[in-house]
């Protein structure tokens, strides 16, 4: 167990490719850190930089108070687990678990004892003696885990470990991940493309782009105040909607209509270099039917035709279309391209709203809907930046 | 339905069973030969009428035979063991790592498969007789690792590029050094590929008599396909014909033997369950 210090990491392949640039974090001994973006943002580079399986750049790396930029793998004393697992075909569990004590030369019997127990805490005990190539999927990544956990290594490394099972199998190992890292208190650094998983599983989150750190914070903070437009679009599901808007007296005007600028947002924009042009940003559940509210007063109403009404019993999704012209900017553009989200900023693009179970919405009627003003978030077109950040 | 399947399947025995005969007609023949009584040699049967082991005994008494073979074997062997381990080597970095050279090594390698070995006999000739190493052991054992290492490499660089990368980062996680990961992990999933190249080079090895004939003068390093023209007859009016057909044979069985001993090492599909495919 280890306290991991990231210092002005940054990673440039021999080809040039900057793949990670400038990362600092402080990992605490035993902590679940997150780390979380689209694809290629640079990742599995740091995790594996971590391990010492690429060199680092530049920057300085410390694990348990020692700078370890230029120990081999071998010498971090370190654990991972792959995307792939990446088991050794050619032995059987037990000595797939043990591989790694065996290298350290400890006891056949201390070996043994520690591979049954992992086996035991893993539900993999009567597996001790099959080849890799006769397990399950989700066997084998219980596998994985237990070639980690039986050397009590000063951290975790895990990529991606659940990308490989069916969503119910991922849901159930999730939940374990969680509650193996508690008993064990071990440091984790746990690599996802999957907002969910990272929601769910972290003390803290990264989020990266593009080889830069975004923003880290709990899950509730990243979730409550991202920084910045991508943070914004990447963190929820379904993600916050964003509608372009104008600051005209006071009050944003959105193809909503106007919203008034609330306590909350107006303050935080106070001081600020606030443009004219503006993304409003909205979040499914800061939506209601406005049939449901009582305190109208604190939020605006307006009125729109339902396109689709998905009811998944404790909520109701409603998506209907945005009258006038998206939020396009080059930044959404991208954001929609790296989530995956092909309506974020496309041309009539849709809203989606979170609705209490109690709503009339009914497909292809209309229907008068009421947001909460003063949760809204405002950001700057140009630089993605988040103006009703707290900080800054 | 069912007869068009049938059809088809009886359209394939028969295809098999010319393929089989055309190539197995010309080893029948010389095994037959091996087992005939000079005086029926030439008769044209293709079963012998008076069954004999005289040809097989005949070129064990003889000293000739019997030192080539040994050279056989010897050169054989060792050419093939230091061809393969210095091609799972190189082969191994071909596929593995970045290295200044990389494209030199390969192309080098391709060069030498080109050459045709004709054109550099008497090159070869002339060099070992200046080193001293013409007619010896070393002096096959040489040209015949140079000719296989490109089938070497090749070979097994395609079964290095099979095993995934991450194996290999997972042992040096899990505190291996790079000899322990190569050792411990990426060479045992290499092994069908090691002895199926192995099998390779060592046909080549055995059978070359290009290099055996120009590069030896003595029985002190002759194989046995060069040997083998050297045969003369009991009398100098007989065909060696018999004395051939049974040296033919014998030098045959090695390499049967080889191929079914390390054909159950060659298990397909090792590397299953390595990762999720
Ligand atoms: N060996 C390499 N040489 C050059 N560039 C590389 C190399 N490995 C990765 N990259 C680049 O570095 C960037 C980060 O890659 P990385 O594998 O860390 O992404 P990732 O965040 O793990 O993505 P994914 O979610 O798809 O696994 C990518 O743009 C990739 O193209
Ligand atoms: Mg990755």
């Amino acid at each position: 167990m280890a306290e991991i210090v990231l210092e002005g990491i940054t990673k440039r392949y021999p080809d040039g490719a900057l793949a990670v640039q400038d990362f600092n974090l402080t990992i605490a001994d035993g902590e679940f850190v997150i780390l979380v973006g689209p694809s290629g943002c640079g990742k599995s580079t740091t995790l594996n930089m971590i391990a010492g399986l690429e060199d680092i750049t530049e920057g300085t790396l410390r694990i348990d108070g020692q700078v370890v930029n230029d120990r081999a793998p071998k010498d971090r004393d370190i654990a991972m687990v792959f995307q792939s697992y990446a088991l050794y075909p050619h032995m059987n569990v037990r000595d797939n678990m043990g591989f790694a004590l065996r290298l350290a030369k400890a006891d056949k019997a201390v070996i043994n004892a520690k591979v049954e127990e992992a086996a035991r805490i893993l539900d993999l005990t009567q597996h001790l003696d099959r080849k890799p190539a006769n397990l399950s999927g989700g066997q084998r990544q219980r596998v994985a885990m237990g070639r980690a956990i039986v050397r009590d290594p000063k951290a975790f490394l895990m990529d991606e470990p659940l990308s490989n099972l069916d969503a119910k199998l991922r849901v159930q190992m999730r939940t374990q991940i969680a509650a193996l890292q508690r008993r064990l208190g071990t440091t984790t650094v746990y690599v996802t493309h999957d907002q969910v998983e990272a929601m769910t599983l972290g003390d803290r989150v990264v989020v990266m782009r593009g080889g830069v750190v975004q923003q880290v914070g709990t899950p509730q903070e990243l979730y409550d105040e991202p920084v910045n437009l991508f943070v914004a679009g990447f963190i929820g599901s379904p993600g916050m909607n964003f509608l372009a808007a104008t600051l005209e007296q006071g009050s944003l005007r959105t193809s909503l209509g106007d919203l008034p600028l609330e306590d909350r947002v107006r303050r935080r924009l106070e001081g600020r270099d606030v443009p004219r042009d503006l993304i409003v940003g909205i979040r499914p559940e800061d939506f209601e039917d406005a049939a449901l509210v009582d305190e109208r007063h604190t939020g605006h109403t307006c009125s729109a035709t339902v396109d689709v009404r998905e009811s998944v019993g404790s909520d109701v999704y409603v998506h209907f279309t945005e009258e006038g012209g998206p939020a396009g900017t080059a930044e959404l553009a991208e954001l929609a391209a790296d989530s995956g989200r092909a309506d974020t900023g496309m041309q009539g693009h849709r809203i989606v709203a979170r609705l209490s179970p109690a709503t009339r919405a009914a497909e292809g009627s209309p229907l008068d809907l009421w947001l909460d003003a003063s949760r809204i978030h405002v950001f700057d077109p140009a630089t993605g930046i988040n103006l009703t950040h707290p900080e800054r | 339905m069912m007869s068009h399947r049938n059809r088809t399947l009886t359209g394939w025995g028969v295809v098999n069973v010319l393929v089989v005969l055309y190539a197995l007609f010309p080893v029948w023949w010389i095994v037959a030969l091996s087992f005939k009584d000079p005086s029926t040699l030439s008769d044209g049967n293709f079963v012998p009428r008076k069954w004999t082991w005289e040809n097989y005994h005949g070129i064990f008494q003889t000293s000739e035979f019997t030192r080539a073979l040994i050279n056989s074997i010897g050169i054989a062997v060792i050419a093939t063991t230091i061809a393969v381990v210095l091609g799972t080597m190189a082969a191994y970095a071909v596929a593995r790592l970045r290295f200044p050279g990389k494209r030199l090594l390969i192309g080098m390698s391709l060069l030498i498969a080109m050459f045709p070995p004709i054109s550099l006999v008497s090159p070869l000739f002339n060099i070992e007789r200046v080193l001293g190493i013409f007619d010896t052991w070393v002096g096959l054992i040489i040209p015949y690792m140079t000719f296989s290492l490109p089938l070497a490499i090749y070979t097994l660089s395609a079964f290095f590029r099979e095993i995934p990368w991450d194996l290999e980062k997972a042992a040096k996680v899990d505190g291996a050094t790079p000899w322990q990961a190569f050792r411990l992990v990426i060479a045992p999933l290499a092994a069908p590929g090691v002895f199926t190249t192995g099998i390779l080079v060592f046909i080549f090895c055995w059978n070359d008599f290009l290099f055996a004939i120009s590069l030896t003068s003595t029985t002190a390093a002759r194989t046995v396909p060069a040997a083998i023209a050297f045969f003369t007859g009991s009398s100098q009016f007989q065909q060696p014909t018999g004395s051939i057909a049974a040296a033919a044979v014998v030098i045959t069985v090695p390499i049967v033997i080889f191929v079914l001993l390390f054909q159950r090492r060659i298990v397909a599909g090792l590397t299953a369950g390595a990762v999720k495919g």
